[in-house]
């Protein structure tokens, strides 16, 4: 049974909450960011990331109208930068569900302020995932038929051996356990956002969205239970849909991707990759909104933490990685390695390296580690160092495999980079509308780990 | 003009079978009269011409009014999807392949090798194998133009009628005739009519690629004229001057055939031939060669004296001791090994080569005892004599000519830039020019006649060896072309104009008229015309002291060019061809272009790379030409292929690569020297369909040398590093019906290219163009890898088809999101298109790289007049869709269904042929039932040579290579 | 605020507000004590204890949710195994046509994907949500039970209810405002 008043396992001295705010004071500083117009910077972001998004929009309309084609993929490079950006997304995805379920079960109380971020931030991160696979396939409209859906034209079945289906499963179950998670964690705010409604139109659209939510005893005590069992959900899940996406290409044949390190190496970069965005996003988020009161300084400190171990246990998949290959004794597995290091594409390889390996090594010292700025630097600079690695795993080991007579290289088109960019304007607008309109901090999560004085409030 | 909309109301218009069609059209609808020749209104004037569909009858049925006669079998032969086939030939620069050509409800979809015939033994090139494409050619001359402006053919006959008199020409002084080899027994009885009415006249026989050389020699070395036969097969040794017989140096396939059934060894126990090749490019017969020595062009003549002398065949000369230690050591090798093997050993040269290396060839032969044995002299028809063409430019420069007839050759494009023929044409009063397209020569010429395509055209041509074939035509000429013969018949003063009348008549005249109608139907039947091979003649006595005064060496100053007939648009006659402009060079799989071939050191020497332009100034004329670096290419040579950059062409072919006959010389058409080159700033990236060529150590191609594979008979195992593969699952055990399976000798296979365009004839494989093969997305489904080996001073190639290899644990099929392709029964690793939705998954994870995915929609621009060539039994694919070799799963229901409708008969070995392999002039490609133990294919899979491609995968594919054998000489390893 | 004397007839109860937690906790327990059993606290956050003192079992969610992901494991072994090897049984890959080793990751996930359902659906059906109407919610001393208010009810169906005494005993507990909230 969940216990989200059990005693603050952190020292004392370093508060979660700054200030001892009343529990009034908590839901003014958390709802009075939807409730008042927002800043201007908000507006030009919004300005910013939709023209991206449109672009998006009209990348993919080109594609679909005129074929596969358009973009850099050939042969031997059947996938290139569309499953580089889903296994990107997907991995950015990671994060969210692992503070919300994995640090809920180890009892991580300095979650409270940043889950519903991280978790918003999955959803979205898993939305613009889901169009890469949809959209790289040479006949969108058909893509229905990796469903089991009975189908008319042929009566068949889709294929259960294959991998591709497996992450269809995989990415929709986690898309849809998040999406619930993240509700069902939403509803007691909604409710408050329901009661401070002053327009009858917020009123009547945030009533409708809280179901009608009491906070009665009983309603507590089922949803704690549901809490936790989706947290329990989850945790595997989360598990699982990452290491799916490296059966992908763990169950090949080709080297450089048949390796049984997958799993973990990807779960682990998936993780390291998720923290990193969350870094980016809620440095700016804080100082936007002003929310040092609420995410401190500790709450940044912890990520960059796990960045800095998932970051090592990144690099050391790398080192086994090279150290397989070269013990294989397979010619055709040592050949892959070697061509990563020196071969067409050894500088995204060296870029690689240099950002996920090299640049978190910083975090060993606190100075960084509580430096907004350089955890702002390198969280990008790990973001950008995880989706060379994706691309490095997926290009590099197509672009030469068995046979020297087919081996390519791969450039990518002009839509290739505005369909990526256009991507990332997507995810940063649903983020702008996420924090307009809905609490970017769980309200009642956090007045669970505070203990207010006991100072009565006047009514609004 | 929209040529699509044309063209198809022109075809439309025969359909409906009325001549006055487009009168009756003026007629009835005087408005819509002029936009017959829109495309936009194409939609209504159907509607309104719906009429004439019932005069076209069946419209997709074109068939001649004349009687034609199909090769196959049965007597009822016109059932509706069931294809014909006709048998025909195909002429090539003076020499014929007979062909058997498949057709569906009337349309020639798929040309095949004619067994019967001696220049094809069943085989036919990939030439031949494209042709069919040039049938359907949108951009072909569609009608007769004067000046240019459109005319027509009855205008043409009454301008030729009035023009080729006595009165008008007189003795014929003025009357000058131009056209290919003649290797037709009609059109030479035709010429000898011409020129017996006009007997002043001059025929000039124009060789854009050379090929006379062989010939002038033997009249060089014997005093008469000569046709020289080898017979490869009985060849022990081998030696070739600058002679790529096994390439473009050959007009037909018949030496791969011969020298591959020498390669072939079943058991250590068995013989095998030996290739020594002296060349300047490296060609596919320097890559099957055993010994190969890079030599420029110029220099082989030097390297065949010393050879002479050497033997004794010359007096030796003290001061020739040309080259290094390394290569005296290898002639010395050569002369010995040829010495010993006297009789059994054959000499040959190459086309490039000016007579006097042929006559030493043949002193040579003579010398080793060959004559009769491996090479044999034939003794062709009386030929008149015949004008050079260099003769022909003087003529029209001292004003002597006033009528050209020009038989559908193009010297404005394909004679060298020095003799300035466009220009002198304009000299011209008459000149009349016959071709399939309107190219440079049509365009100076004051006429220009549209030429019928062979498959739709009445003739007659000759085999190497002489044997007469009939050509009969499968289709009513699709513009309304005319063919030499009947341009021609107006000079002849006789009174036939029909082609089939004028070819009927000639050889009803040769046989007893008991038997005329039978052995003209047998002749359409079989395709070849019995005892007609040229007479066997004693050539006596070579004259060595003429051979030896000609055979002087010269001594040759900077760096030369060579060139050579493109194994894609040959002379440039195929440059509108778009499977052949895909289809990669053997050597250099380049495709859309050629290239100036430099070896890797002259490179260096020159600080230049793949794709840099180089001028090459000759004479005044100069040719901007990117650079391709091949190696073993001569150091001071340079090859250019010939037949590129047509400026007057159709749309596929119209400036693609650089026209080499800028810098090319009227007496030494095969090679030039004293070029200046010099660099350009300016680069051309080229494509080619392979970019790394070098095996990296891996099993791919097992190769041996015979004595290795004599001591150790399973050397193509040993790479074989793994013992018992196993699997998680239960296997599936393919037993039911018969299981396919291939296997592909390397020892056989030259790398000729015919199965990679029989497969795109076969299998509606689309082209993508250059740019998308330089984006790495060519589509053939069968593709010959090449890899260099060995010292790169001196490398080897080796060829290698893939195709998709069957595997029975497909992991293509494992990751088939949607059960796309998966196994049939039969072990055929099966592609369903329709279900296809394009991850290219399949693609990504197949080892062998085989599949191939349609980037975009290939076959949108396809016009009516296009998509006859489609073949009907199968699927033409759309865009986003995998797809890959079937091992013409629809050849093989074909044949199962003729079984059982034959109550049930079980299917012989051998009957059902891939594309591949029915056509492979190797025979290095076997197809069939590897659960039948008796079957040619379960055979070759014991032998000890037997191997596949990453077994260690557990994937068991189902096609299997038997490894490579070489055999070189001890000496020279 | 409604005087407690001018009671309707029959209302849903009587809810006093407290300002902190552990009021609320103290005032559950004397409500208790004094004889109340049909209580119901309502509180922006969970607070612990309570359930013990309003006599709140173990949430039955648990069972809810095992079934489901049984059923979510069933149907996705089913499903594999009949499109696979009964409806339209392929060769792919010389593997069988069905077998559990690559059945298990969407078996997996599928399990997951029905847990997950019946983990919300449970709730939202126990908690009988939605409910867009109560009549708690029209009350003032209700609107900060989701800001920093902790209410306690008392039932009318209580044996032991009395508007106006229950009232009484509420204020008597230090809630304000107390009010008599109608059905």
């Amino acid at each position: 049974m969940a216990d989200l008043a059990m005693k603050n396992p952190l020292p004392p001295d370093v508060p979660l909450v700054l200030g001892k705010p009343s529990y009034g004071e908590v839901t003014d500083a958390v709802s009075r960011i939807v409730e008042k117009k927002p800043p201007r910077v908000w507006y030009i972001a919004l300005a910013v990331t939709g023209t991206f998004t449109l672009i998006l929009g009209a990348m993919l309309a080109y594609l679909v109208a005129t074929g596969i084609g358009v973009w850099g993929n050939n042969n031997p490079v059947g996938w290139a930068w569309d499953i580089t950006n889903f296994v990107f997304w997907i991995g950015i995805g990671h994060a969210g569900t692992l503070i919300s379920a994995i640090l809920f079960l180890f009892r991580q109380r300095w979650r409270t302020s940043i889950n519903r971020f991280a978790e918003a931030m999955t959803l979205f991160a898993v939305a613009c995932a889901g169009i890469f696979p949809l959209f790289h396939v040479g006949r969108p409209w058909r893509a229905y038929w990796l469903f089991p859906i009975p189908n008319a034209d042929l009566g068949m079945w889709p294929n259960f051996r294959s991998p591709l289906l497996w992450d269809v499963f995989a990415v929709s179950t986690y898309a849809t356990v998040s999406a619930l998670f993240w509700y069902v964690g939403l509803l007691p705010d909604l409710a408050t956002m329901r009661d401070r409604a002053t327009t009858p139109w917020r009123q009547r659209i945030y009533g409708l969205l809280s179901l009608g939510w009491r906070g009665s005893a009983r309603h507590w005590n089922n949803y704690e239970k549901a809490y936790l069992l989706l947290a329990g959900l989850s945790t595997p899940l989360v598990l699982s849909v990452h290491t799916i996406v490296s059966f992908d290409f763990a169950v090949s044949v080709i080297p450089g991707w048949h390796t049984t390190i997958f799993p973990p190496y990807f779960v682990a970069g998936a993780i390291y990759s998720g923290f990193a965005m969350v870094v980016t996003l809620m440095v700016l988020a804080r100082k936007i909104y002003g929310l040092e009161q609420l995410v401190t300084m500790k709450h940044l400190e912890n990520m960059c933490k796990v960045m800095l171990a998932t970051g090592c246990i990144v690099g050391y998949a790398y080192a086994v990685e090279f150290f397989t290959a070269f013990f294989s004794g397979n010619q055709y597995e040592r050949f892959v390695f070697v061509n990563r290091a020196i071969g067409p594409y050894s500088w995204a390889v060296w870029i690689m390296f240099t950002c996920n390996v090299f640049a978190p090594q910083l975090f060993w010292f606190k100075r960084f580690r509580t430096n907004l700025a350089v955890m702002f630097v390198i969280s990008i600079i790990v973001n950008v160092g995880m989706w060379f690695e994706r691309f490095v795993i997926i290009v590099t080991s197509l672009h030469r495999d068995y046979l020297p007579s087919s081996w390519g290289y791969f450039r990518p088109t002009a839509v290739d980079i505005l369909t990526f960019a256009g991507s990332i304007g997507l995810f940063l607008t649903l983020f702008l509308i996420f924090v307009r309109f809905l609490p970017m901090i769980s309200i009642s999560e956090v007045k669970g780990i505070i203990d207010a004085p006991a100072g009565k409030k006047e009514a609004a | 003009m929209t040529p699509s909309g044309q063209n198809y109301w022109r075809s439309l218009d025969e359909l409906a079978g009325s001549p006055g069609f487009r009168n009756w059209v003026e007629r009835e609808f005087p408005r819509l009269a002029s936009e017959l020749q829109s495309k936009s209104t194409r939609r209504k004037l159907l509607q309104l011409m719906a009429a004439s569909f019932g005069l076209a009858g069946l419209t997709a049925c074109r068939r001649p009014e004349e009687k034609i006669l199909p090769a196959s079998r049965t007597a009822e032969y016109r059932i509706p999807g069931k294809p014909v086939h006709y048998a025909t030939s195909m002429n090539l620069g003076g020499c014929a392949t007979g062909l058997i050509v498949e057709t569906h409800e009337g349309r020639p979809t798929k040309i095949e090798g004619n067994p019967l015939h001696p220049g094809s033994l069943g085989a036919c090139s990939a030439l031949a194998q494209a042709s069919v494409l040039g049938l359907y050619d949108p951009d072909r001359s569609r009608f007769p133009r004067k000046r240019g402006k459109r005319s027509s053919w009855a205008d043409y006959a009454a301008f030729a009628e009035e023009l080729f008199t006595p009165a008008r020409q007189g003795r014929g002084e003025k009357l000058w005739f131009l056209s290919e080899p003649l290797s037709s027994p009609s059109l030479e009885a035709l010429r000898a009519d011409v020129l017996r009415r006009f007997p002043a006249a001059r025929w000039v026989e124009f060789e854009s690629v050379p090929f006379a050389a062989v010939n002038r020699g033997a009249e060089l070395a014997f005093g008469q004229p000569l046709e020289a036969v080898f017979d490869f097969a009985r060849a022990d040794i081998i030696l070739s001057l600058d002679c790529d017989f096994l390439g473009h140096d050959w007009r037909d396939v018949i030496p791969i055939r011969q020298f591959s059934e020498r390669r072939r060894v079943d058991s250590p126990a068995s013989k095998m031939n030996r290739l020594y090749s002296v060349e300047s490019l490296f060609t596919l017969t320097g890559a099957a060669a055993d010994h190969r020595l890079a030599l420029p062009s110029s220099q082989v003549l030097g390297f065949a004296r010393e050879l002479a002398e050497e033997l004794g065949a010359l007096p030796r000369k003290a001061e020739t001791k040309a080259g290094g230690a390394g290569r005296q050591r290898w002639l010395s090798v050569v002369a010995r090994d040829l010495r010993e093997h006297t009789g059994a050993c054959l000499v040959v040269a190459g086309p490039r080569q000016p007579a006097p290396v042929h006559a030493l060839a043949h002193v040579l032969n003579a010398r080793l005892g060959n004559v009769g044995r491996t090479v044999a002299y034939l003794r062709p028809s009386s030929r008149p004599a015949l004008a050079g063409f260099d003769e022909l430019c003087q003529a029209i420069q001292s004003n002597a000519v006033e009528t050209l007839v020009m038989l559908g050759v193009n010297p404005v494009y394909a004679a060298p830039a020095e003799a300035g023929f466009g220009d002198l044409l304009a000299k011209v009063a008459h000149s009349i020019h016959l071709g399939a397209e309107f190219d440079e020569t049509a365009d100076a010429s004051a006429w220009h006649v549209n030429e019928a395509h062979y498959l739709e055209s009445w003739g007659d041509t000759r085999a190497y060896d002489g044997t007469a074939a009939l050509q009969q035509p499968m289709i009513q000429p699709l513009f309304d072309g005319k063919t030499a013969a009947e341009v021609l018949s107006f000079a002849g003063g006789q009174s036939e104009r029909r082609s089939y009348d004028i070819l009927r008549k000639h050889w009803l005249a040769q046989w007893p008229q008991t038997e005329g109608e039978s052995r003209w139907r047998k002749a359409l039947h079989d395709g070849v015309v019995e005892g007609t091979r040229y007479p066997l003649a004693a050539p006596g006595v070579p004259d060595v002291k003429r051979v030896d005064a000609t055979a002087r060496v010269a001594g040759t100053q900077g760096v030369e060019v060579t060139f050579f007939a493109d194994s894609s648009s040959f002379d440039g006659r195929f440059a509108n061809n778009g499977w052949l402009q895909e289809t990669p060079d053997p050597m250099t799989k380049l495709t859309w272009d050629n290239a100036a071939l430099v070896s890797p050191a002259k490179a260096q020497s020159l600080g230049v790379r793949d794709g840099d332009i180089i001028a090459l100034t000759r004479g005044g004329n100069s040719l901007e030409i990117p650079v391709l670096i091949v190696p073993g290419q001569a150091d001071e040579s340079i090859a250019i292929a010939l037949g590129y950059g047509r400026r007057q062409c159709g749309r596929v072919g119209r400036g693609v690569g650089q026209n080499a006959n800028l810098i090319r010389s009227l007496v030494t058409p095969g090679f030039v020297s004293g070029v200046t080159i010099s660099k350009t700033v300016r680069k051309r990236p080229l494509a080619t369909t392979q970019e790394h060529h070098s095996m990296e150590g891996r099993p791919l191609i097992r190769e041996a040398t015979l004595e290795e594979y004599r001591r150790d008979p399973k050397f193509a195992h040993k790479a074989d590093h793994y013992k018992d593969l196993f699997s998680l699952h239960k296997e599936h055990s393919y037993e039911e019906g018969p299981q396919w399976g291939m296997a592909i000798d390397l020892s056989a296979c030259v790398g000729c290219n015919a199965c990679v365009v029989a497969c795109q004839a076969e299998n509606n494989v689309p082209i993508v163009g250059r740019e998308q093969v330089r984006r790495g997305r060519e589509m053939h489904w069968i593709r010959v890898d090449r890899y260099y080996s060995g010292d790169p001073e001196a490398p080897r190639a080796v060829m290698q088809p893939v195709a998709c290899q069957h595997c029975e644990n497909a992991p293509c099929e494992t990751v088939c999101p949607v059960a796309a392709t998966t196994h049939s029964p039969e072990g055929l690793n099966d592609m369903a298109y329709n279900r296809c939705v394009g991850t290219r998954y399949c693609a990504n994870n197949c080892p062998y790289k085989v599949r191939r995915f349609n980037f975009f929609d290939l076959n949108k621009g396809v016009d009516e007049i296009g998509k006859m060539v489609f073949n009907p039994d199968v699927t033409v694919r759309m865009r986003g869709v995998m797809e890959k070799c079937t091992y013409c799963v629809q050849r093989i229901q074909e044949k199962k269904i003729q079984a059982r409708a034959e109550g049930g008969r079980p299917l012989k070995d051998g009957e059902i042929l891939t594309a591949c392999q029915q056509t492979c002039p190797a025979s290095a490609i076997v197809f069939g039932d590897l659960k039948d133990p008796n079957s040619k294919v379960a055979q070759l899979k014991q032998k000890d040579r037997n191997y596949v491609m990453l077994g260690e995968i557990n994937i068991r594919p189902r096609t299997s290579y038997l490894a490579r054998l070489r055999n070189p000489h001890p000496e020279l390893g | 605020m409604s005087k407690a004397g001018d009671a309707v007839n029959r209302p849903y109860g009587v809810l006093g507000a407290f300002d902190s937690p552990a009021a609320l906790l103290n005032a559950a327990q004397s409500a208790r004590g004094a004889g109340y059993t049909k209580l119901d606290a309502c509180s922006p956050f969970p607070v612990h204890g309570i359930d013990e003192v309003l006599r709140i079992g173990h949430s039955k969610l648990g069972w809810v949710v095992f079934l489901c992901g049984l059923a979510g494991a069933g149907l996705a072994l089913l499903m594999q195994w009949y499109t696979g090897a009964v409806d339209y049984p392929l060769v792919i890959g010389g593997k069988p046509f069905f077998a559990f080793e690559f059945s298990i990751p969407i078996t997996f996930e599928l399990t997951v994907l029905l847990a997950a359902f019946g983990a919300v659906g449970g709730m939202l059906l126990f908690n009988g949500l939605p409910r867009l109407h109560h009549p708690l919610f029209a009350r003032d001393g209700f609107r900060r039970v989701s800001d920093d208010r902790f209410v306690l009810v008392i039932d009318a169906a209580d044996p032991a209810f009395d508007a106006t005494r229950s009232a009484d005993f509420l204020r008597g507990l230090g809630a304000d405002p107390v009010e008599v909230v109608e059905s």
